[in-house]
């Protein structure tokens, strides 16, 4: 009953002394914006560029809509939209100028004025790509994406490097995107990007995907929905049990000199905590809580943060 | 849209190299202003003037101001009479090209390997000898010529054309490919429909636009300023033109074709190019090398091309004359394109 836009399976990808990819699978249903979630060479870029017939793996299956790069690649060129992640457009054409070109690599599409409408950069439409900003850079390279209507969209880390706003003027075209029914895959190592763009996220990290879920469910396989962290100041030993013990409290992890409690209800947990420290000789340096995320998520995966690489 | 040229790819392509290259005036000052002021300054320094003024010293003593005298008489000469430390230290220096001592004989010293000298030799000996009352053992007339073709300028201009050619089909075409190499533009273009061929042509194309305004500035301002002759045919011109930037774009397209930073293809560029800026005759003709050295020029592109221009543009040859050199260019042009195809690297 859902189509699938994107399939990978067992995919493979060595590269001189690194095995980019372990064998990924992924699944992507046509119209949904789908997220890979990973630090820096967790295979993302790869995966992404074999989905776009532009690398070949060394093993494993690929489909884009139904069809595979070896028999239709024309077709699928003509019904793909993407934006590479290093990709720096011609600095001495103006904004006009470079979609334009674009456009005429395609048999359907836009008019120039409408995708630049869309992205909002009709006002900067004469203005050279070397005097636009860095949001607007990102803008046109998704607008060059756009021009062709395509049924699918790449971005690969289309908000990296962005201040929050323009990050923001950026979600509000992807959203714009997914809800006319295209399907979106985009890579990213921000997690409230992916929380709030994306209906199901891959979490990819040694080149395999390790979880696979809306962030929901991703967030709710925790078990509890609050973390608490703090740092003890003296030497104070305090065994995980003890904070196991604790109404509500479902984890334990220790990370950079701080402990983390995974816990369901922040008010319940908070003062038990002091009460146990204080009875054990030790001083609270700090003391933080936030909604768990899905770099919580990672992190109890695998012990690692996200943007550490 | 309309199935108009506005939405062909390949007019799009082109729009994007002239607009790339016309919207960087440094561009624009290599290609149209470089080699017109080479030319005029080259041409200033060479022009052909009447026969040169020689300066001279006589050493200062008994007899120095006698000789200097008689040398004046030829107007050729001008003596200095100094004292014989400062006499042979403008020797030295360069500053007069010979040193008279009066006496019997007269002694004369100079550098033999300086042509200035040699020539300073003669005129003074006969000023020397006519003053003493030589008679010629046979008379000889003389008729000086100075025939637009034969002058160092009539040399230069096609040579100046041919280099233009090279230079910017090598840069043009070279530079532009790499850069979008390592500003991954090519393999964004790869993830689009885009025709590689179309992309490529898009180059030649944009060359073609140029080709026409360089060749006619250099020319123009070569018969105009100093008087150069355009003795063949505008049809003979334009086939010899077009095949040698053909013949560099291949070339241009064959030295970008694996490189993948811009510092690369400017070390190729060189490598391939200097050689001919010395062998291929811009400067000077290639017939002052040893024999083996011109059997290598001669097939360079760059010998032929320049061949081709200085045949028909100064002595008027049609083109069944240099059929020889157009196929040594057809052949590179053959190469570069063929083995540039073969190997490029698009991702």
């Amino acid at each position: 009953m859902l189509d699938i836009a994107l399939l990978c399976r067992g995919l493979v990808k060595r590269y001189a002394d690194v095995t980019a990819l372990d064998g990924l699978d992924l699944e992507v249903h046509a119209g949904e914006c789908f997220g890979m979630l990973g630090p820096n060479g967790a295979g993302k870029t790869t995966t992404i560029e074999i989905l776009q017939g532009l690398l070949q793996p060394d093993a494993g299956r690929v489909e884009v809509l139904g069809h595979a790069w070896r028999t239709h690649e024309r077709e699928l060129r003509q019904r793909m939209g993407t934006q590479l992640q290093e990709t720096k457009l011609p600095d001495k054409l103006t904004v006009e100028e470079v979609v334009a070109l674009f456009r005429s690599f395609y048999r359907r599409g836009k008019s120039v004025d409408q995708v630049l409408e869309e992205v909002q950069l009709l006002e900067k439409r004469g203005a050279w790509v070397s005097r636009l900003s860095g949001g607007q850079r990102q803008r046109l390279a998704v607008a060059c994406a756009l021009v062709s209507e395509p049924d699918v969209l790449f971005l690969d880390e289309p908000t990296t490097g962005l201040d929050p706003q323009s990050r923001r003027q950026m979600w509000g075209i992807i959203e714009r995107f997914r809800s006319h029914g295209g399907t979106t895959l985009l890579t990213t190592h921000y997690m409230e990007e992916a929380e709030h763009l994306c209906d199901r996220v891959a979490i990819v990290d040694h080149g395999r995907v390790i979880a696979l879920g809306t962030p929901r469910q991703l967030i709710e396989s925790l078990g509890a929905e609050h973390v608490v962290e703090f740092a003890i100041d003296n030497d104070v030993l305090v065994p995980d049990e003890v904070y196991l013990d604790l109404s509500g409290v479902q984890g334990v992890a220790h990370d950079d000199g701080k402990t983390r409690l995974t816990a369901s209800h922040v008010h319940l947990v908070i003062p038990d905590l002091m009460r146990v420290l204080e009875r054990r000789g030790a001083t609270l340096d700090q003391l933080t809580t936030h909604h768990a995320t899905l770099e919580d998520v990672f992190l109890s995966l695998t012990g690692r943060h996200l943007r550490d690489g | 849209m309309t199935g108009s040229m506005r939405s062909w790819p390949i007019v799009h392509l082109t729009l994007w190299r002239v607009r790339e290259f016309t919207r960087e005036p440094e561009a624009l000052f290599w290609v149209f202003a470089f080699p017109i002021l080479l030319a005029f300054a080259l041409g200033v320094a060479f022009k052909g003037r009447g026969p040169e003024v020689i300066r001279v010293a006589v050493e200062d003593g008994d007899g120095a101001a006698a000789t200097a005298a008689a040398l004046r008489i030829s107007e050729r000469l001008e003596p200095l009479v100094l004292d014989s430390a400062e006499a042979h230290n403008r020797l030295r220096t360069g500053k007069v090209a010979l040193v008279v001592r009066p006496g019997e004989p007269v002694l004369l010293r100079y550098d033999s390997t300086r042509a200035e000298s040699e020539m300073a030799r003669m005129v003074v000996g006969d000023a020397l000898q006519d003053a003493a009352g030589r008679r010629e053992a046979r008379v000889i007339a003389h008729e000086t010529v100075a025939e637009p073709g034969a002058r160092y300028i009539d040399f230069l201009i096609p040579g100046l054309l041919g280099l233009n050619i090279m230079g910017t089909g090598m840069w043009g075409v070279g530079f532009g490919i790499v850069k979008n190499r390592s500003q991954k533009l090519l393999k964004r273009f790869m993830a689009s429909p885009m025709q590689r061929s179309q992309y490529l042509l898009s180059f030649v194309l944009a060359r073609l636009v140029f080709l026409g305004l360089e060749v006619v500035a250099v020319l123009l301002f070569g018969h105009l300023v100093f008087g150069v002759p355009l003795r063949g045919s505008v049809f003979s011109v334009a086939i010899i033109v077009v095949l040698g930037a053909m013949t560099f774009a291949g070339l241009g397209l064959l030295v970008a074709s694996r490189s993948k930073t811009i510092e690369g293809v400017s070390g190729l560029m060189n490598l391939v190019m200097v050689p001919m800026w010395i062998f291929s005759g811009v400067f000077f003709a290639y017939s002052h090398f040893p024999d083996a050295v011109q059997m290598f020029a001669r097939y360079l592109p760059l010998t032929a091309l320049n061949d081709a221009l200085r045949a028909v543009l100064l002595d008027g040859a049609p083109l069944v004359a240099v059929a020889g050199l157009l196929a040594i260019l057809l052949l590179w042009a053959s190469v570069g394109f063929g083995v540039a195809l073969k190997i490029f690297r698009w991702e």
